[in-house]
């Protein structure tokens, strides 16, 4: 079997005295795209901001193609290819198209590959080439975001809440792109509270709850009546 | 007549609109509960019900008296309390000093023994002399919750007032809540926890996209098709 | 026509300064979101170091020009990120801006120190000085030809850089999103550290133009930094373009002012007051009128916060305090020449306008930069009033200041942090510069303060007059804490914890921030009315405002205690300075340098030293022992045993060192250890009382060292030794279990606790 991509041992977090993570282990295998489902509050993005290297964990390990990374800052995971499209819109809104994508070139490759390899993907954005990025409707600052995170060519790519404020139709859209990427091999973590069009992208879901894995298991096998009662509470309850 | 009556309420944030038209009431004696998912714009909602954002567009009413224009502290005077999604707690004060200043601002005169029997009822007694910076997000809450309480309002807003509870905590925070309800008065409640919402709401809203999208008694907007589309995506 | 063009080229000159000014700001601002007031500052020691190489070494001016703009301005740039700010990310806005008005004072204070003003040094002389060229009719100076050319080059730069660099476009990027700018895999200190690089060059490159123009004065320098803050904030600290606009506009209303108040049909005076001042107010107004016309600050809920410590002041601590003070002071004033009576008065005075801020920045969390303002306002109000310094004039001066106060504050107080600091500085230079320069204020360059004329005590010397400044203190000091103890303190707290959460309970924000600013020009007020002497504008000024604020943080904002440490020390500062001319250099850039080190301690230093006597809480054996101790050293001072140093000496380690440990020693159950320190702390001061320090070190600067010196080894050598005890220590349930896992014992004692196991 191969070596996991991303590897999370046993790793506690959490903010001040409170723990927010209690010893969460998972690994991502080459390729795999694993949904990380929950109600709020659960830990999700905790457990996003973790593995992205934006919080450190008080205890476990984090390990990234074989590699102990726990404690790195997040500067230094993303040059190593951990690509992270963070909760709310991963762009800075001050900045035009363009610039956005300057700020992917910390990662090493050079403008006009980038470019080239984000107006390929979404020709959207090449029109909109020197337009702030904050005028942008949420699909298409979605869109400029996926395209940073996929123009330097990351190893694993996590994504948090990918619909947030988005409409259905444009959020299946945007799984569609999240479909292909995972067709060209890359690794992904994905967060989502819409779980069902998720699914149908995943390989393999985990459903958080309190901190803790509840079930996990291959992504068709997750029952509607799991997520119904993690999502909206226990019918059973009176 | 309603006590608390939303009309049309739009908000927009340059180009995203956060709220776009929601309509909704809140009446005296009941729990009401405003569900929906992350980012459905509940918290602005919440804001500009008691006066920390101004609306682009819509009215709101307290006891059939257009409040819309009215400043926060002008509506606390006239009943509205809220409590924060993140904690907005006076941090230096003790727990005891954080509602004592909620009840002197609110000009009652037992001051004293409402706040003591409030810690009581919320029941602090035991952390009633620590400082509140220091207290975990359970008994933080409860402050939150007192402290609002400690003005006598006639309408609470909660938002979020079980997450970082435990399960004990949250069950005591619903029968809490139930009795307030039954002495006259009126709850709108945003949280995550469905197992308290449907508990213990009278009422639900449930907010998508800036929308009410449906409303109900718990039972039914549990078996709206178009909540579980809302809360789990388009199958 | 001819004229009018000559003052456009003029203004538009001096505007161009003012925009590179500016735009440093502007760019420390965005990128690491702190206000550098000291940004002025740091123009003004390039300025002196380019004169330095150029001048004094006579190095060619390319070179000097390039080592002064691109290799140390940017080091300077790069040190003051690497090794101040660096550390202030999550502090409040209130030690984020002392932190800069410390690197301020440490700037000027050095620049004192390295080129003490000398009138027979080398000019300062223009680039190629004397020679001009004529444009339209017009001459005008190379020098302002390069000034301009400078700022479109400044302008021309910075566009490439924020547009068409990597780095420039990372540094917009950390402005919207820091956290997405480290997943991006660029590093924002690295980020932030170019911006201060550039920044620092940008302020040498304007500090040294603008001493081309006015020659090199520490003052003009530094206050150059003014002009920059109206132009920034025109520009809202964001926008490049309105800030150049902002700078040019500027430039030009100086000189036209400069071109026209000399005509007939300019008014001179207005009611009988004259409007000399005008002139260097414009940038002030032009201030007060861009920060006034910004739109009111929304409430946010959310926002992070940083807790403080606020306990509530006890009565009997208070009380004690307040006997304690009135009490040293008598004593130690009869043993004081009247050059240090006088000094020590000073640092009572400072302490009062320290105190000023307790409750409107340490409680209600609103910065002023203006609190000597209100003190020369009540000195004038104390002179003015008739009665001649009754009790009566005297509670009627400060009334009249703090409704100035209250009414000043209004207009201000749609704003909230830097925007508010900024105003209340607007505010204390407009008053410099319009009011205390008047005919009806400061007639001949001062005024006298009568004394105050307490009923059946007669107070004229010094010594009476230090009485009654420590009693005054002690009053103040209780007032301000009966407020924290009372509805009002509870309410200003609430304002600085949750404005939104104080809002949302029904708290009329403006009227309790209206009340908290009156509270505090009234305190202010009482300072500057018990002045007693006479007393010149310069005392009131905007940069000795600075200095008291500084060291009121340092001392602990938050606290009576620490207006009082901090008041002393600026005051002890002078003391230093005067009495000791070999340390003089040292006490320059001593409350710069106190200041710097805020970040790593918020609270301020008397907390500290407070938190050592916590330990004698409610023991009142161990108090009187104290007490007794005192009276002990005193009386043998009384007799002759011991000199007045000696005594000094002694006391100081009594109270600092010996006292704060008293409770260790008693409750120590280790029998050795216990005899032995006691042994140590007779030793110790069987030690300072036995030398004759009055000639044992013959200068009072030596003498004051060795306090200290004596202080820290016998207080901590003390602690050290009887806190080898092994301690019960007590972990805070909340955190236990984060770093490891409980054990049976604790979970045993956590159900215990919980009373959930029978």
């Amino acid at each position: 079997m191969n070596q996991p991509i991303l590897e999370l041992r046993h790793i506690r977090a959490g903010y001040g005295a409170i723990e927010v993570m209690h010893d969460i282990s998972f690994a991502i295998e080459p390729g795999q795209v694993v949904a990380l489902l929950g109600p709020n509050g659960a830990g999700k993005s905790t457990t996003i901001k973790v593995v992205s290297g934006l919080l450190r964990p008080s205890s476990g390990q984090l390990v990234v193609a074989g590699r102990d990374v726990t404690g790195a800052s997040a500067d230094a995971l993303s040059r190593a290819g951990v690509c992270t499209i963070p909760e709310g819109r991963g762009i800075f809104p001050n900045l035009t198209v363009r610039e956005n994508l300057v700020m992917a070139t910390f990662s090493g490759r050079s403008l006009e590959q980038i470019e080239h390899d984000a107006y390929r993907r979404f020709p959207r954005l090449a029109e909109r080439r020197t337009q702030l990025a904050g005028t942008m409707s949420g699909g298409e600052q979605q869109m400029l975001s996926l395209a940073r995170a996929l123009a330097v060519d990351p190893a694993v790519l996590l994504i948090d809440e990918l619909s947030m404020g988005l409409a259905p139709k444009i959020v299946s859209e945007l799984y569609e792109q999240v479909a292909r990427i995972a067709s060209e091999g890359v690794s992904i973590l994905v967060v989502e509270q819409f779980a069902r069009t998720v699914l149908g992208v995943a390989d393999w879901a985990i459903v958080m709850s309190h901190g803790v894995v509840q079930v996990s298991g291959p992504a068709d096998e997750i029952g509607e009546e799991a997520l119904t009662s993690a999502y909206l509470g226990d019918r059973s309850d009176p | 007549m309603a006590l608390l009556y939303v009309d049309q309420i739009m908000v927009r944030f340059g180009g995203v609109m956060a709220v776009s038209g929601a309509t909704l009431l809140a009446k005296a004696g009941q729990v009401t509960g405003l569900i929906g998912p992350n980012g459905a714009g509940k918290t602005t909602l919440f804001n500009v019900i008691n006066g920390i954002q101004d609306p682009t567009a819509g009215s709101v009413s307290i006891d059939g008296e257009n409040v819309t224009h009215l400043a926060p502290h002008k509506r606390a005077q006239r009943g509205v309390a809220r409590t924060f999604q993140r904690l907005e707690l006076f941090s230096s004060l003790t727990v005891r000093d954080n509602i004592r200043v909620a009840a002197e601002l609110a000009m009652l005169t037992n001051v004293s023994s409402t706040v003591e029997k409030l810690i009581v009822r919320v029941g602090l007694t035991d952390v009633a002399d620590r400082t509140a910076g220091d207290l975990p997000t359970g008994s933080a809450r409860l402050v939150e919750i007192a402290r609002a309480l400690a003005t006598k309002p006639k309408l609470l807003l909660l938002d979020e007032p079980a997450s970082g509870l435990s399960d004990i905590e949250s069950e005591h925070l619903g029968s809490l809540l139930r009795s307030l309800a039954d002495e006259g008065l009126g709850v709108l409640l945003v949280e995550h926890d469905m197992d308290l919402v449907m508990r213990v709401c009278d009422h639900i809203f449930v907010l998508d996209l800036g929308e009410i999208i449906a409303d109900g008694p718990p039972a039914e907007v549990r078996q709206n098709p178009r909540v579980l589309e809302a809360y789990l995506g388009a199958s | 026509m001819q004229e009018l063009l000559t003052f456009t080229i003029i203004g538009l000159s001096t505007g161009a300064i003012y925009a590179v000014v500016a735009s440093g700001l502007v760019v420390t601002y965005t990128t690491s979101g702190i206000f550098n007031l000291a940004h002025g500052a740091t123009g003004m020691l390039a300025a002196f170091t380019y004169w330095q190489l150029r001048f004094d070494w006579d190095l060619p001016a390319p070179i000097a020009l390039f080592l002064t703009l691109f290799v140390l301005a940017p080091l300077f740039g790069i040190l003051t990120e690497r090794v101040v700010m660096r550390g202030l990310q999550g502090t409040t806005e209130v030690v984020r801006l002392s932190v800069t008005v410390a690197l301020f004072a440490f700037m000027i204070g050095l620049a004192n120190w390295i080129w003490p003003s000398d009138s027979s040094r080398e000019a300062f002389l223009k680039f190629f000085e004397g020679n001009s060229v004529a444009i339209g009719g017009i001459n005008v100076s190379w020098h302002r030809i390069i000034t301009f050319g400078c700022a479109i080059l400044v302008a021309i730069v910075l566009r490439i850089v924020l547009y068409k660099t990597r780095m420039g476009v990372a540094m917009r990027a950390v402005v919207d999103d820091r956290s997405l700018t480290e997943l991006n895999g660029a590093r924002p200190d690295r980020v932030s550290m170019f911006a201060w690089a550039i920044s620092a060059s940008l302020a040498a490159l304007a500090g040294i133009l603008l001493a081309g123009e006015q020659q090199l004065n520490i003052e003009p320098l530094v206050l150059l930094v003014i002009n920059a803050y109206a132009a920034a904030i025109i520009g809202r600290l964001k926008n490049l373009p309105l800030t150049f606009f902002g700078a040019a506009l500027l430039g030009l209303l100086d000189a036209y002012y400069l071109a026209y108040s000399d005509s007939s049909w300019f008014p001179q005076s207005f009611f009988g007051f004259s409007l000399s001042g005008v002139r260097a107010s414009i940038p002030t107004i032009i201030l007060f009128v861009a920060l006034l016309a910004r739109p009111q600050s929304r409430l946010r809920a959310g926002v992070t916060r940083f807790r403080e410590e606020s306990r509530v002041p006890q009565w009997s601590t208070a009380i004690l305090g307040a006997v304690t003070l009135i009490t040293i002071t008598i004593g130690i004033s009869g043993m004081l020449t009247r050059a240090n009576t006088l000094l020590l008065l000073n640092g009572f005075t400072f302490a009062i306008v320290a105190l000023s801020l307790v409750p409107l920045t340490g409680y209600a969390g609103q910065m002023s930069l203006a609190p000597l303002t209100f003190a020369g306002l009540g000195a004038i109000a104390m002179a003015k009033l008739p009665g001649n310094g009754n009790l009566l004039t005297f509670v009627a001066a400060i009334l009249i200041v703090a409704v100035v106060g209250a009414i000043v504050a209004l207009p201000a107080l749609r704003l909230t942090g830097i925007y508010l600091a900024l105003s209340t500085a607007a505010f204390a230079v407009l008053v410099s510069k319009l009011v205390f320069n008047q005919r009806q204020t400061f007639q001949t360059g001062n005024i006298a303060v009568p004394v105050l004329d307490v009923p059946f005590v007669d107070i004229g010397s010094p010594r009476s007059r230090l009485i009654l400044a420590s009693v005054a203190f002690s009053i103040l000091g209780l007032l301000v804490v009966s407020v924290r103890r009372s509805r009002l303190g509870r309410r200003f707290i609430a304002l600085k914890d949750s404005p939104a959460a104080a809002a949302t309970l029904g708290m009329n924000l403006t009227r309790t921030k209206v009340i908290a600013f009156a509270m505090s020009a009234g305190i202010g007020a009482c300072a500057g009315a018990l002045a007693g002497d006479k007393v010149s504008p310069q005392h009131y000024d905007f940069t000795q405002s600075l200095p008291v604020v500084l060291l009121a943080v340092v001392g602990g904002v938050g606290t009576v205690g620490g207006a009082f440490f901090g008041g002393i020390l600026l005051g002890g500062n002078s003391i230093l300075a005067s009495v000791v001319p070999s340390l003089k250099n040292l006490a320059k850039v001593l409350p710069g340098t106190i200041g710097i080190t805020l970040g790593r301690n918020p609270n301020g230093a008397a907390l500290q030293t407070a938190e050592s006597f916590r330990s004698l809480q409610s023991r009142w054996g161990l108090i009187s022992f104290a007490g007794l101790g005192a009276i002990v050293i005193w009386a043998l001072t009384a007799a002759d045993v011991l000199s007045h140093w000696s005594f000094f000496v002694t006391g100081v380690v009594w109270f600092l060192a010996v006292t704060p440990n008293l409770a260790a020693i008693v409750d120590s159950t280790h029998r050795t250890r216990r005899n032995s320190t006691i042994l140590y702390l007779a030793a110790g001061l069987v030690l300072c009382g036995g030398v004759d320090w009055s000639t044992a070190l013959d200068v009072t600067g030596q003498r004051l060292v060795a306090v200290v010196i004596l202080v820290a080894v016998i207080g901590l050598g003390a602690q050290r030794m009887i806190e080898n005890e092994p301690r019960v220590h007590k972990d805070s349930p909340d955190v236990l279990g984060l770093d490891r896992s409980f054990t049976g014992e604790e979970i045993e004692q956590a159900e215990r606790e919980l009373r959930v196991s029978i």
